[in-house]
Protein backbone atom coordinates (compact mmCIF):
# COMPACT_ATOMS: atom_id res chain seq x y z
CA UNK A 1 0.00 0.00 0.00
CA UNK A 2 2.88 2.46 0.56
CA UNK A 3 4.60 1.39 -2.82
CA UNK A 4 1.25 1.94 -4.51
CA UNK A 5 0.62 5.29 -3.13
CA UNK A 6 4.76 6.17 -3.42
CA UNK A 7 3.81 5.85 -7.22
CA UNK A 8 1.08 7.71 -7.40
CA UNK A 9 -1.23 4.53 -8.14
CA UNK A 10 -4.87 5.05 -7.08
CA UNK A 11 -6.56 2.12 -5.39
CA UNK A 12 -10.39 1.74 -5.82
CA UNK A 13 -11.97 2.38 -2.99
CA UNK A 14 -15.77 0.84 -2.55
CA UNK A 15 -17.53 3.41 -0.80
CA UNK A 16 -20.11 1.20 1.47
CA UNK A 17 -23.45 3.41 2.50
CA UNK A 18 -22.55 6.02 -0.57
CA UNK A 19 -22.36 9.11 0.62
CA UNK A 20 -23.32 11.78 -0.98
CA UNK A 21 -20.65 14.84 -0.96
CA UNK A 22 -22.68 17.77 -2.16
CA UNK A 23 -25.10 17.40 0.78
CA UNK A 24 -29.01 19.00 -1.05
CA UNK A 25 -29.83 21.60 0.21
CA UNK A 26 -31.95 22.03 2.85
CA UNK A 27 -35.68 22.01 1.62
CA UNK A 28 -37.48 25.45 3.21
CA UNK A 29 -41.50 25.04 2.41
CA UNK A 30 -42.59 28.24 2.99
CA UNK A 31 -40.44 30.16 0.56
CA UNK A 32 -42.13 28.49 -2.40
CA UNK A 33 -45.76 27.41 -1.06
CA UNK A 34 -46.55 29.74 2.67
CA UNK A 35 -49.15 27.36 4.10
CA UNK A 36 -46.74 24.90 4.79
CA UNK A 37 -45.02 24.68 7.64
CA UNK A 38 -42.56 21.65 8.90
CA UNK A 39 -43.96 18.91 11.12
CA UNK A 40 -41.89 17.54 14.00
CA UNK A 41 -40.33 14.05 13.06
CA UNK A 42 -42.30 12.47 15.43
CA UNK A 43 -45.34 10.17 15.21
CA UNK A 44 -49.03 11.72 15.26
CA UNK A 45 -47.09 14.85 15.20
CA UNK A 46 -49.97 17.21 16.24
CA UNK A 47 -50.34 15.56 20.20
CA UNK A 48 -46.90 16.05 20.73
CA UNK A 49 -46.33 19.73 19.43
CA UNK A 50 -44.85 21.29 22.44
CA UNK A 51 -44.24 18.28 24.53
CA UNK A 52 -41.13 17.25 23.25
CA UNK A 53 -39.43 20.56 24.72
CA UNK A 54 -37.53 19.13 27.71
CA UNK A 55 -33.72 19.74 28.48
CA UNK A 56 -31.35 16.79 29.08
CA UNK A 57 -32.51 16.74 32.89
CA UNK A 58 -36.59 16.73 31.49
CA UNK A 59 -37.37 19.90 32.58
CA UNK A 60 -39.54 21.68 30.40
CA UNK A 61 -37.33 24.23 28.66
CA UNK A 62 -38.71 27.79 28.60
CA UNK A 63 -39.10 28.54 24.91
CA UNK A 64 -40.73 31.57 25.08
CA UNK A 65 -42.09 33.33 22.02
CA UNK A 66 -42.94 37.20 22.10
CA UNK A 67 -46.69 37.60 22.72
CA UNK A 68 -49.23 40.62 21.69
CA UNK A 69 -51.41 41.72 24.39
CA UNK A 70 -54.49 44.92 24.25
CA UNK A 71 -55.79 45.61 21.05
CA UNK A 72 -59.49 46.62 20.25
CA UNK A 73 -61.51 47.57 17.30
CA UNK A 74 -64.89 49.15 16.81
CA UNK A 75 -67.41 50.53 14.21
CA UNK A 76 -69.18 53.58 14.29
CA UNK A 77 -70.89 56.45 11.71
CA UNK A 78 -67.11 57.29 10.66
CA UNK A 79 -66.19 54.22 9.74
CA UNK A 80 -64.11 52.06 12.15
CA UNK A 81 -61.29 52.65 14.50
CA UNK A 82 -58.44 50.62 15.60
CA UNK A 83 -56.36 50.99 18.85
CA UNK A 84 -53.38 48.94 19.90
CA UNK A 85 -50.62 48.83 22.63
CA UNK A 86 -47.14 47.89 21.83
CA UNK A 87 -45.67 45.71 24.27
CA UNK A 88 -44.37 42.28 23.74
CA UNK A 89 -43.63 40.09 26.24
CA UNK A 90 -41.02 36.96 26.44
CA UNK A 91 -42.17 35.16 29.82
CA UNK A 92 -41.93 37.77 32.34
CA UNK A 93 -39.50 39.37 29.90
CA UNK A 94 -40.72 42.84 27.93
CA UNK A 95 -39.13 41.54 24.85
CA UNK A 96 -40.22 44.77 23.34
CA UNK A 97 -41.69 48.78 23.75
CA UNK A 98 -42.38 49.16 20.49
CA UNK A 99 -44.12 45.97 18.51
CA UNK A 100 -46.28 47.58 16.10
CA UNK A 101 -49.67 45.69 16.43
CA UNK A 102 -51.23 47.21 13.86
CA UNK A 103 -49.74 45.14 9.88
CA UNK A 104 -50.67 46.85 7.16
CA UNK A 105 -52.23 44.30 4.49
CA UNK A 106 -53.29 47.02 2.59
CA UNK A 107 -53.62 50.47 2.15
CA UNK A 108 -57.61 50.12 3.15
CA UNK A 109 -56.91 46.97 4.92
CA UNK A 110 -55.64 46.58 8.25
CA UNK A 111 -54.79 43.48 10.24
CA UNK A 112 -53.92 43.64 14.37
CA UNK A 113 -51.73 41.21 16.42
CA UNK A 114 -52.59 39.49 19.58
CA UNK A 115 -51.16 36.38 21.39
CA UNK A 116 -48.13 35.26 19.58
CA UNK A 117 -46.29 37.70 17.25
CA UNK A 118 -44.24 35.80 14.44
CA UNK A 119 -47.39 33.81 14.32
CA UNK A 120 -49.37 37.20 13.74
CA UNK A 121 -46.85 39.13 11.53
CA UNK A 122 -46.34 35.81 9.30
CA UNK A 123 -50.17 35.42 8.73
CA UNK A 124 -50.91 38.50 7.99
CA UNK A 125 -47.86 38.85 5.43
CA UNK A 126 -49.06 35.60 3.50
CA UNK A 127 -52.85 37.14 3.59
CA UNK A 128 -51.29 40.66 2.33
CA UNK A 129 -50.49 38.51 -0.50
CA UNK A 130 -53.27 36.73 -0.89
CA UNK A 131 -55.14 40.11 -1.27
CA UNK A 132 -53.20 41.47 -3.43
CA UNK A 133 -53.36 37.75 -5.60
CA UNK A 134 -57.11 37.88 -5.74
CA UNK A 135 -56.61 41.99 -6.60
CA UNK A 136 -54.95 41.26 -9.93
CA UNK A 137 -56.84 37.96 -10.28
CA UNK A 138 -60.42 40.22 -10.12
CA UNK A 139 -59.30 43.52 -10.74
CA UNK A 140 -61.69 44.86 -7.75
CA UNK A 141 -60.92 45.16 -4.21
CA UNK A 142 -61.25 42.08 -1.76
CA UNK A 143 -64.01 42.33 0.91
CA UNK A 144 -63.08 42.37 4.35
CA UNK A 145 -65.30 39.29 4.70
CA UNK A 146 -63.65 37.28 2.09
CA UNK A 147 -59.73 38.62 3.58
CA UNK A 148 -61.39 37.76 6.78
CA UNK A 149 -62.08 34.14 5.68
CA UNK A 150 -58.74 33.63 3.45
CA UNK A 151 -56.70 34.41 7.27
CA UNK A 152 -59.25 31.89 9.43
CA UNK A 153 -59.12 29.34 6.70
CA UNK A 154 -54.88 29.31 6.28
CA UNK A 155 -55.07 28.90 10.30
CA UNK A 156 -57.97 26.41 10.58
CA UNK A 157 -55.46 24.27 8.89
CA UNK A 158 -52.99 24.42 12.10
CA UNK A 159 -56.01 24.18 14.53
CA UNK A 160 -54.72 21.80 17.45
CA UNK A 161 -50.93 22.39 16.90
CA UNK A 162 -50.41 25.26 19.48
CA UNK A 163 -50.76 28.31 16.73
CA UNK A 164 -51.82 31.49 19.37
CA UNK A 165 -53.17 34.29 17.08
CA UNK A 166 -56.36 36.35 18.39
CA UNK A 167 -56.33 39.12 14.80
CA UNK A 168 -59.08 41.25 14.07
CA UNK A 169 -59.28 42.27 9.98
CA UNK A 170 -60.68 45.68 9.61
CA UNK A 171 -60.93 47.27 6.38
CA UNK A 172 -63.38 49.43 3.97
CA UNK A 173 -65.16 47.75 0.71
CA UNK A 174 -68.49 47.96 -0.88
CA UNK A 175 -70.46 47.66 2.09
CA UNK A 176 -68.85 50.49 4.17
CA UNK A 177 -67.07 49.79 6.96
CA UNK A 178 -66.03 46.27 7.94
CA UNK A 179 -64.65 44.08 11.28
CA UNK A 180 -64.20 40.88 11.56
CA UNK A 181 -62.19 38.85 14.44
CA UNK A 182 -60.07 35.71 13.70
CA UNK A 183 -58.49 33.67 16.06
CA UNK A 184 -56.10 30.37 15.79
CA UNK A 185 -59.15 28.67 17.01
CA UNK A 186 -60.96 28.81 14.25
CA UNK A 187 -63.50 31.93 15.43
CA UNK A 188 -64.68 34.00 13.08
CA UNK A 189 -67.07 36.74 13.61
CA UNK A 190 -68.17 40.14 12.32
CA UNK A 191 -68.81 42.67 15.02
CA UNK A 192 -69.29 46.20 16.20
CA UNK A 193 -66.80 46.05 18.58
CA UNK A 194 -63.92 44.00 19.40
CA UNK A 195 -61.04 43.91 22.27
CA UNK A 196 -58.51 41.10 21.83
CA UNK A 197 -55.44 40.16 24.49
CA UNK A 198 -54.66 40.04 27.87
CA UNK A 199 -56.01 43.42 29.06
CA UNK A 200 -59.01 43.49 26.89
CA UNK A 201 -61.19 42.87 30.24
CA UNK A 202 -60.10 46.62 31.39
CA UNK A 203 -60.56 47.73 27.46
CA UNK A 204 -63.69 46.41 27.57
CA UNK A 205 -64.96 48.03 30.24
CA UNK A 206 -63.86 51.42 28.84
CA UNK A 207 -65.33 50.82 25.76
CA UNK A 208 -69.05 49.23 26.75
CA UNK A 209 -69.39 52.37 29.06
CA UNK A 210 -68.48 55.16 26.25
CA UNK A 211 -69.82 53.84 23.19
CA UNK A 212 -72.24 54.63 20.99
CA UNK A 213 -72.68 54.57 16.89
CA UNK A 214 -73.34 58.11 16.73
CA UNK A 215 -69.69 59.92 17.77
CA UNK A 216 -67.55 62.15 16.01
CA UNK A 217 -64.47 61.09 14.88
CA UNK A 218 -62.57 62.78 17.63
CA UNK A 219 -64.56 61.01 20.72
CA UNK A 220 -64.56 58.19 18.45
CA UNK A 221 -60.53 58.31 19.22
CA UNK A 222 -60.40 59.23 22.27
CA UNK A 223 -62.61 56.49 23.49
CA UNK A 224 -60.35 54.35 22.22
CA UNK A 225 -57.33 55.78 23.31
CA UNK A 226 -58.54 55.65 26.77
CA UNK A 227 -59.36 52.57 26.83
CA UNK A 228 -56.22 51.23 25.84
CA UNK A 229 -54.73 53.27 27.95
CA UNK A 230 -56.53 51.71 31.28
CA UNK A 231 -55.91 48.35 29.99
CA UNK A 232 -51.90 49.46 29.96
CA UNK A 233 -52.97 51.33 33.43
CA UNK A 234 -53.36 47.85 35.05
CA UNK A 235 -52.31 45.02 32.83
CA UNK A 236 -48.73 44.05 33.34
CA UNK A 237 -48.46 42.77 29.89
CA UNK A 238 -50.02 45.45 28.30
CA UNK A 239 -47.80 49.16 27.59
CA UNK A 240 -45.59 51.54 25.65
CA UNK A 241 -47.10 53.67 23.04
CA UNK A 242 -50.77 53.56 22.35
CA UNK A 243 -51.53 53.88 18.49
CA UNK A 244 -54.95 54.76 17.33
CA UNK A 245 -55.58 53.92 13.72
CA UNK A 246 -59.05 54.83 11.80
CA UNK A 247 -60.71 53.21 8.58
CA UNK A 248 -62.60 55.55 6.46
CA UNK A 249 -64.08 55.77 2.64
CA UNK A 250 -60.15 56.47 0.96
CA UNK A 251 -58.74 53.98 3.50
CA UNK A 252 -56.84 53.72 6.59
CA UNK A 253 -55.39 56.87 8.09
CA UNK A 254 -52.89 57.16 10.87
CA UNK A 255 -54.53 58.89 13.79
CA UNK A 256 -51.88 59.19 16.72
CA UNK A 257 -49.12 57.58 18.89
CA UNK A 258 -48.45 58.35 22.40
CA UNK A 259 -46.81 57.11 25.18
CA UNK A 260 -48.98 55.64 28.01
CA UNK A 261 -46.69 57.06 30.16
CA UNK A 262 -47.66 60.81 28.58
CA UNK A 263 -51.56 59.80 28.82
CA UNK A 264 -51.28 58.80 31.97
CA UNK A 265 -50.12 62.35 33.05
CA UNK A 266 -52.49 63.84 31.00
CA UNK A 267 -55.56 61.90 32.06
CA UNK A 268 -54.81 62.92 35.86
CA UNK A 269 -54.68 66.27 35.63
CA UNK A 270 -57.91 65.86 33.71
CA UNK A 271 -59.62 64.11 36.06
CA UNK A 272 -58.92 66.76 38.56
CA UNK A 273 -60.22 69.68 36.71
CA UNK A 274 -63.56 67.75 35.75
CA UNK A 275 -64.49 67.17 39.44
CA UNK B 1 -50.57 -15.97 27.06
CA UNK B 2 -52.25 -13.11 25.32
CA UNK B 3 -51.62 -12.79 21.80
CA UNK B 4 -50.53 -9.21 20.47
CA UNK B 5 -51.10 -9.31 16.73
CA UNK B 6 -53.78 -6.74 17.13
CA UNK B 7 -50.68 -4.13 18.99
CA UNK B 8 -49.11 -1.46 17.05
CA UNK B 9 -45.80 -1.43 17.35
CA UNK B 10 -44.35 0.77 20.49
CA UNK B 11 -42.97 3.67 19.03
CA UNK B 12 -46.66 4.03 17.16
CA UNK B 13 -48.59 4.00 20.58
CA UNK B 14 -49.16 7.15 22.42
CA UNK B 15 -46.62 9.15 23.57
CA UNK B 16 -44.38 8.10 26.62
CA UNK B 17 -42.38 10.06 28.49
CA UNK B 18 -38.95 10.34 27.20
CA UNK B 19 -35.61 11.58 28.48
CA UNK B 20 -34.37 12.23 24.83
CA UNK B 21 -34.22 16.07 24.56
CA UNK B 22 -33.72 17.49 21.01
CA UNK B 23 -32.53 20.92 22.62
CA UNK B 24 -29.53 22.13 25.08
CA UNK B 25 -28.83 25.62 26.25
CA UNK B 26 -25.61 26.41 25.30
CA UNK B 27 -25.40 30.04 26.44
CA UNK B 28 -23.95 33.37 24.97
CA UNK B 29 -24.84 37.23 24.48
CA UNK B 30 -25.01 39.12 22.03
CA UNK B 31 -25.21 42.93 21.30
CA UNK B 32 -25.36 45.43 18.74
CA UNK B 33 -25.93 48.85 17.69
CA UNK B 34 -26.63 50.84 14.97
CA UNK B 35 -25.05 54.13 14.21
CA UNK B 36 -25.56 56.69 10.94
CA UNK B 37 -23.07 54.88 8.77
CA UNK B 38 -21.41 51.90 10.91
CA UNK B 39 -23.20 48.89 13.14
CA UNK B 40 -21.29 47.08 15.43
CA UNK B 41 -22.05 44.02 17.08
CA UNK B 42 -20.66 41.96 19.41
CA UNK B 43 -20.93 38.50 20.78
CA UNK B 44 -19.07 36.87 24.28
CA UNK B 45 -16.94 34.26 23.52
CA UNK B 46 -18.11 31.02 26.34
CA UNK B 47 -19.88 28.08 25.75
CA UNK B 48 -21.25 26.66 28.25
CA UNK B 49 -23.57 23.44 29.67
CA UNK B 50 -24.85 23.92 32.78
CA UNK B 51 -22.48 24.46 35.12
CA UNK B 52 -19.87 23.41 33.02
CA UNK B 53 -17.57 25.45 30.55
CA UNK B 54 -17.41 23.85 26.80
CA UNK B 55 -15.54 26.03 25.04
CA UNK B 56 -13.89 29.93 26.10
CA UNK B 57 -13.03 31.14 22.82
CA UNK B 58 -16.28 30.76 20.43
CA UNK B 59 -16.99 32.81 17.58
CA UNK B 60 -20.51 33.81 17.94
CA UNK B 61 -21.19 36.31 15.21
CA UNK B 62 -21.52 34.59 11.28
CA UNK B 63 -20.46 37.28 8.53
CA UNK B 64 -23.17 36.40 6.20
CA UNK B 65 -22.28 39.25 3.17
CA UNK B 66 -19.93 42.19 3.47
CA UNK B 67 -22.20 44.18 4.94
CA UNK B 68 -24.53 41.61 7.22
CA UNK B 69 -23.93 39.65 10.33
CA UNK B 70 -25.36 37.61 12.44
CA UNK B 71 -24.94 36.93 16.02
CA UNK B 72 -26.15 33.40 17.42
CA UNK B 73 -26.63 32.22 20.97
CA UNK B 74 -28.89 29.52 22.65
CA UNK B 75 -28.47 26.05 21.60
CA UNK B 76 -25.04 25.52 19.46
CA UNK B 77 -26.44 22.84 17.49
CA UNK B 78 -29.33 25.23 15.97
CA UNK B 79 -26.84 27.81 15.76
CA UNK B 80 -24.48 25.61 13.50
CA UNK B 81 -27.60 24.50 10.99
CA UNK B 82 -29.36 27.96 10.62
CA UNK B 83 -25.79 29.61 9.99
CA UNK B 84 -25.39 26.82 7.38
CA UNK B 85 -29.21 26.96 5.95
CA UNK B 86 -28.71 30.22 5.59
CA UNK B 87 -25.26 31.11 3.87
CA UNK B 88 -26.29 28.39 1.39
CA UNK B 89 -29.35 30.41 0.40
CA UNK B 90 -27.33 33.58 0.16
CA UNK B 91 -24.91 31.91 -1.30
CA UNK B 92 -27.50 30.89 -4.22
CA UNK B 93 -29.02 34.68 -4.13
CA UNK B 94 -25.81 35.86 -5.19
CA UNK B 95 -25.44 33.64 -7.84
CA UNK B 96 -28.87 34.37 -9.47
CA UNK B 97 -28.75 37.85 -8.90
CA UNK B 98 -24.97 38.68 -9.17
CA UNK B 99 -25.08 40.63 -6.36
CA UNK B 100 -24.81 40.24 -2.61
CA UNK B 101 -28.38 39.79 -0.85
CA UNK B 102 -29.27 43.08 0.86
CA UNK B 103 -29.89 43.71 4.48
CA UNK B 104 -33.36 44.32 4.62
CA UNK B 105 -33.82 40.91 2.23
CA UNK B 106 -31.89 38.79 4.45
CA UNK B 107 -33.59 39.69 7.76
CA UNK B 108 -36.78 38.53 6.14
CA UNK B 109 -35.66 35.41 4.92
CA UNK B 110 -34.14 34.66 7.93
CA UNK B 111 -37.92 35.15 9.63
CA UNK B 112 -39.63 33.10 7.26
CA UNK B 113 -36.92 30.63 7.63
CA UNK B 114 -37.30 30.19 11.45
CA UNK B 115 -41.18 30.50 11.41
CA UNK B 116 -40.87 27.23 8.89
CA UNK B 117 -39.83 25.76 11.65
CA UNK B 118 -42.80 26.95 13.79
CA UNK B 119 -43.13 23.21 15.38
CA UNK B 120 -40.15 22.22 15.93
CA UNK B 121 -38.29 25.47 16.71
CA UNK B 122 -34.49 26.64 16.17
CA UNK B 123 -33.85 26.75 19.71
CA UNK B 124 -31.66 30.30 18.83
CA UNK B 125 -31.54 34.07 20.20
CA UNK B 126 -30.59 35.95 17.10
CA UNK B 127 -29.73 39.14 16.33
CA UNK B 128 -28.78 40.97 12.88
CA UNK B 129 -27.16 43.67 11.89
CA UNK B 130 -25.82 45.42 9.20
CA UNK B 131 -25.70 48.36 6.52
CA UNK B 132 -28.74 48.90 4.49
CA UNK B 133 -29.46 50.29 0.94
CA UNK B 134 -28.46 53.56 1.93
CA UNK B 135 -25.52 52.80 4.29
CA UNK B 136 -27.39 53.10 7.50
CA UNK B 137 -26.83 50.97 10.32
CA UNK B 138 -29.44 48.36 11.14
CA UNK B 139 -30.51 46.35 13.62
CA UNK B 140 -32.92 43.68 13.54
CA UNK B 141 -33.98 41.39 16.21
CA UNK B 142 -35.42 37.83 16.51
CA UNK B 143 -37.50 35.52 18.88
CA UNK B 144 -36.96 32.24 18.58
CA UNK B 145 -39.87 31.56 15.68
CA UNK B 146 -39.14 34.51 13.47
CA UNK B 147 -40.71 37.73 14.95
CA UNK B 148 -38.26 40.53 13.75
CA UNK B 149 -38.37 43.88 14.50
CA UNK B 150 -36.25 46.70 13.24
CA UNK B 151 -33.91 48.76 15.83
CA UNK B 152 -31.05 50.86 16.22
CA UNK B 153 -30.05 48.78 19.12
CA UNK B 154 -30.48 45.48 20.58
CA UNK B 155 -29.25 42.59 23.14
CA UNK B 156 -30.10 39.13 23.02
CA UNK B 157 -29.31 35.74 24.62
CA UNK B 158 -28.55 34.63 27.91
CA UNK B 159 -28.08 38.16 29.81
CA UNK B 160 -30.47 39.80 27.53
CA UNK B 161 -32.50 41.43 30.75
CA UNK B 162 -28.97 42.57 32.48
CA UNK B 163 -27.66 44.48 29.56
CA UNK B 164 -30.94 45.59 27.78
CA UNK B 165 -32.03 47.90 30.30
CA UNK B 166 -28.48 49.53 30.23
CA UNK B 167 -28.71 49.77 26.40
CA UNK B 168 -32.17 51.38 26.39
CA UNK B 169 -30.81 54.22 29.08
CA UNK B 170 -27.09 55.01 27.47
CA UNK B 171 -28.30 54.36 24.09
CA UNK B 172 -31.45 55.88 23.31
CA UNK B 173 -31.88 57.71 27.04
CA UNK B 174 -35.83 56.25 27.12
CA UNK B 175 -38.22 57.43 30.17
CA UNK B 176 -35.58 60.08 31.59
CA UNK B 177 -36.76 63.76 31.94
CA UNK B 178 -34.57 66.01 29.89
CA UNK B 179 -32.04 63.46 28.65
CA UNK B 180 -31.44 63.64 24.84
CA UNK B 181 -29.69 60.26 23.19
CA UNK B 182 -26.31 60.93 22.11
CA UNK B 183 -25.14 60.83 18.62
CA UNK B 184 -23.56 57.82 18.70
CA UNK B 185 -19.81 56.79 16.72
CA UNK B 186 -17.86 54.21 16.82
CA UNK B 187 -16.19 54.88 20.33
CA UNK B 188 -19.33 55.61 22.02
CA UNK B 189 -20.97 52.14 20.69
CA UNK B 190 -17.62 50.38 21.44
CA UNK B 191 -17.16 51.50 25.26
CA UNK B 192 -20.95 50.93 26.09
CA UNK B 193 -20.53 47.11 24.41
CA UNK B 194 -17.57 46.29 26.26
CA UNK B 195 -19.09 48.23 29.91
CA UNK B 196 -22.03 46.60 29.05
CA UNK B 197 -20.43 43.26 28.74
CA UNK B 198 -18.12 43.33 31.49
CA UNK B 199 -21.38 44.32 33.89
CA UNK B 200 -23.22 41.08 32.53
CA UNK B 201 -20.09 39.13 33.17
CA UNK B 202 -20.16 40.04 37.00
CA UNK B 203 -24.17 39.05 37.26
CA UNK B 204 -24.54 36.08 34.75
CA UNK B 205 -22.38 32.39 34.85
CA UNK B 206 -22.97 31.98 31.35
CA UNK B 207 -21.70 35.37 30.25
CA UNK B 208 -17.91 35.97 30.56
CA UNK B 209 -14.19 35.01 28.62
CA UNK B 210 -14.28 37.34 26.26
CA UNK B 211 -15.94 39.71 23.76
CA UNK B 212 -14.75 39.61 20.00
CA UNK B 213 -16.32 43.29 18.41
CA UNK B 214 -17.56 43.54 14.82
CA UNK B 215 -17.65 46.98 13.11
CA UNK B 216 -19.31 47.36 9.78
CA UNK B 217 -18.47 50.28 7.43
CA UNK B 218 -19.43 50.91 3.78
CA UNK B 219 -15.26 50.38 3.74
CA UNK B 220 -14.81 47.02 5.34
CA UNK B 221 -14.98 45.62 8.36
CA UNK B 222 -12.38 45.45 10.98
CA UNK B 223 -12.82 43.25 14.50
CA UNK B 224 -11.39 43.22 17.84
CA UNK B 225 -10.85 40.76 20.60
CA UNK B 226 -11.34 41.85 24.02
CA UNK B 227 -10.70 39.59 27.27
CA UNK B 228 -13.19 39.38 29.98
CA UNK B 229 -13.26 37.81 33.66
CA UNK B 230 -12.33 33.99 33.31
CA UNK B 231 -14.61 33.08 36.35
Amino acid sequence: MALESLHGVERYQHKWNEVQEEAALPEIGNFTNQYQLMMPPLPKAECQVGEYLVDETGRKMKLNYAHGTTTLGFKFKGGAVLAVDSRATSGQYIGSGNVRKIIEISPYLLGTMAGGAADCTYWNRVLAKQCRIYELRNRERISVAAASKLLANMVYQYKGYGLSMGVMVAGWDKKGAGLYYVDSDGNRMPGNVFSVGSGSLYAYGVLDSGYRWDMTDEEAYELGRRAIYHATHRDAYSGGIVRVYHIKEGGWVRISEQDSKDLHYAYAEGKTTTQ
Amino acid sequence: MAVEMAMEPDYMRDPRKHHFSPYMENGGTSIAIAGDDFVMIASDTRLTRGFNILSRNQEKVLRLTPHTMMASSGCWADVLTLSKVLQDRITMYSHEHNESMPTTAVAQMLSTMLYWRRFFPYYVANILAGLDEQGKGVVYHYDPVGHMEQLNFSATGASVAQIQPLLDNQVAALNMKGATPPKMTKDLARQLIHDAFISAAERDINTGDGIIIHTITKEGKTEEMVKLRRD
